[in-house]
């Protein structure tokens, strides 16, 4: 884990518990764990993708991030100081230093605002004066690739999808940040203008020297855009490493199942993984043990009834995963008894595990 | 930025940006029948304002032989009441209490009721459904059930029913209000306005008021129509305003017992405020649809 720079990023044991209300009183009748002791960093200036299926947890990670939410527990620490904490850096500090990019491009501009209103307003927030601030506008609107006098007093339903997300993705960057969250927020373009947003993305990184966590659900467009990425399964981390170490060497069966369901990848690099079928299970009621274990071929004993803790494979790649299988001496049967083992394991049985 | 200003990023025609409100102009002025209720009312409003200078004949003054006039009598376009008055200034004249009975209190009821509901909506928690289940409590009575109640316990007078009309259109608009203002707290862009470190007030003025206040408006001019309508009711009850102050609701009333006598001249405070009360539902209707952006 040792990294010779001090991480932009460091998340420790990030919870937090949706509470279901019902009942005529309203009171809590379950919790869903959205996000369950969820830990990692991201380095200045690289990208973190965050990959896994719907409801694992992605969004309610970044908007505990952002102080959206309140988390349960777990401590954010940008930069060498922990957000939100005594002598800490401040909700509001924080805020300045990173920005989040929402997927619906139409939802996240105030339709009563024209572009540049809505550009100006954060600056303004932190007390640039308007006429700057509006000049900070232009000045974004030309650096996301819109022509400012075309754009400036143009409402967001004017505007095309593409368009709509460049503007805020310069509304995001007026506040000058460090980090930028991006939640699937090339999700909803079709395929032409997600490239040219993509180049536009990796434009505005190598110029402003921006830090990325970039959250999808598409493994071609994470694999091509992350330097390092993890892997959530129900609120968890199950896998995290080199984008290589990943898409090259993926160890955990989850991270095998997704990329084995990945529809265009190199036919020489692919796994033999059987892919994944089912729904994953309820967030109210996860399994006991290893989340996975309800559809993972190699489900044993021990998985049902030990949590496997994330564990280093290869240092030199930051890559981890949590299974027992990875785990030497944890009782799995694939598992070594001492070292690491050297090739990932072949599944046995090829059918549905449900 | 060679690869930032590719072609086909740049939208090919220039279009020239409408404001929000121009767009609703533009809509609205497609719209005949908005226009034409709108031409009504401002004939109306216009009347009841200037009413000393337009009406033709003192609408005090009593006569013991040209009582119940037919519609038509040379001096009388409209005829004449029950004691003789002038009924076309009676009506230009009433129209001044009627709409001021019929608007003051949804003016009033639209300040309190939107903050409470914008209060309660974008708080949400304990606060919210402390002003909801209150409001709720409102809900149980018909609303000119209430009116009456109200009027009744605080007595008759033009102030008195102002107030309990006030109290029967909060709980409607505070409702509104919360439910508009919960559905845009959720939108994306409160959310990236908290997160880019705006305060709770500056959230409200700047991206809650705007696209709160325009529906809760349009809900309230619609309520316009029912609060002349309890007025008038509460006038005829002699809740409102007393004799011989002209009023619509008070016209109706005293020119009840003469029904039978002269039906026409009688129907004509009713007219009044069937005509006021549709004219203002309908264009409540057509700014409405006006002001749907999306549309
Ligand atoms: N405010 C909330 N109240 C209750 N449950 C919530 C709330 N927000 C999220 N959840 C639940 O938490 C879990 C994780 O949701 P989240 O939105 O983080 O998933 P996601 O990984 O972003 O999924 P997607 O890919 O569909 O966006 C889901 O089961 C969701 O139903
Ligand atoms: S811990 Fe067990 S159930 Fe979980 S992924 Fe590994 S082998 Fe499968
Ligand atoms: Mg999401």
């Amino acid at each position: 884990m040792e990294s010779k720079a001090q991480p932009l990023l460091l998340v420790k044991d990030l919870k937090k518990y949706f509470p279901i209300l019902g009942g005529v009183l309203n009171r809590k009748v379950a919790t869903v764990q959205a996000v369950d002791e969820v830990s990692f960093e991201v380095a200045k200036g690289e990208t973190l993708g965050v990959v896994g299926e719907s409801g694992c947890g992605k969004s309610t990670t970044a908007r505990l991030l952002m102080r959206l939410i309140e988390p349960d527990e777990g401590a954010v620490i940008f930069d060498g100081e922990g957000v939100g904490e005594q002598h800490g850096l401040s909700v509001r500090d924080m805020r300045r230093n990173m920005q989040m990019v929402f997927q619906d491009s139409y939802a996240s501009l105030n339709p009563r605002l024209t572009i540049e209103e809505s550009i100006a307003f954060g600056p303004k927030v932190h007390g640039v004066s308007g006429k700057v601030a509006r000049e900070r506008a232009r000045a974004l609107l030309a650096k996301v690739g819109l022509d400012p006098n075309l754009f400036v007093r143009r409402y967001p339903h004017e505007l095309s999808g593409g368009q709509r997300q460049r503007v805020n993705i310069a509304r995001a960057l007026a506040l000058e940040p460090r980090l930028v969250i991006f939640d699937e927020a090339v999700s909803a373009l079709d395929k032409s203008v997600e490239a040219q947003v993509l180049n536009l993305l990796n434009d505005l990184k190598r110029e402003m020297n921006l830090t990325y966590i970039f959250i999808s659900h598409d493994l071609n467009v994470v694999q091509y855009i992350s330097d390092r990425v993890l892997v959530m399964y129900l609120g968890k981390v199950v896998e995290t490493g080199t984008v290589e170490a990943i898409y090259g060497d993926p160890r955990h069966p989850y991270t095998r199942a997704l990329l084995a369901s990945m529809p265009s990848m190199d036919p020489g690099n692919r796994t033999t993984a059987p892919a994944l079928t089912g729904d994953p299970p309820n967030p109210i009621n996860p399994p006991s043990g290893c989340r996975f274990r309800t559809r993972c071929a190699f489900a044993e004993e021990i998985c049902a009834s030990t949590e496997p803790r994330l564990e280093m494979i290869h240092p030199a790649e930051r890559h981890a995963a949590a299974c027992h299988m990875e785990i030497a001496g944890s009782g799995h049967s694939k598992a070594m008894a001492t070292s690491p083992p050297k090739a990932p394991p072949q599944p046995q049985h090829m059918g549905v595990v449900a | 930025m060679a690869e930032t200003t590719l072609p086909g990023l740049v939208p090919d025609v220039p279009i020239a940006s409408r404001g929000y409100w121009s767009s609703v102009f533009r809509r609205l002025s497609g719209d005949w029948t908005t226009i034409l209720c709108l031409v009504v009312l401002l004939i109306i409003i216009l009347s009841a304002v200037f009413a000393p200078w337009i009406a033709p004949a003192d609408p005090y003054k009593t006569s013991v032989i040209r009582r119940l006039k037919d519609i038509g009598t040379p001096g009388f376009p409209l005829g004449t009441d029950e004691l003789g008055r002038d009924m076309l200034s009676r009506l230009i004249h009433g129209g001044r209490l009627s709409l001021v009975m019929g608007i003051t209190p949804v003016i009033n009821a639209l300040i309190i009721g939107s903050f409470l509901g914008i209060v309660a909506g974008f708080v949400g928690g304990k606060i919210n459904m402390v002003i909801m289940r209150t409001v709720d409590v409102f809900y149980a009575f018909p609303s000119v059930l209430l009116a009456i109640a109200i009027s009744g316990a605080l007595g008759a007078g033009l102030v008195n029913s102002i107030v309990s009309l006030t109290i029967v259109f909060i709980p409607p608009i505070t409702r509104v209000a919360e439910s508009v203002t919960t559905s845009v707290r959720n939108l994306d862009f409160v959310e990236a306005a908290r997160a880019s470190g705006a305060g709770g007030f500056t959230i409200i003025r700047v991206h809650v008021l705007g696209n709160v206040l325009g529906p809760v408006f349009v809900f309230a001019t619609g309520l316009i129509s029912v609060s002349i309508i309890l007025a008038s009711g509460l006038s005829f009850l002699g809740l409102g305003v007393r004799p011989p102050e002209p009023e619509w609701g008070l016209m109706l009333n005293t020119l009840r017992q003469s029904i039978y006598v002269n039906p026409w001249v009688c129907a004509l405070p009713g007219v009044m405020i069937f005509i006021t009360s549709i004219c203002f539902n309908l264009m409540s209707d057509g700014l409405r649809s006006a002001m749907d952006v999306r549309a």
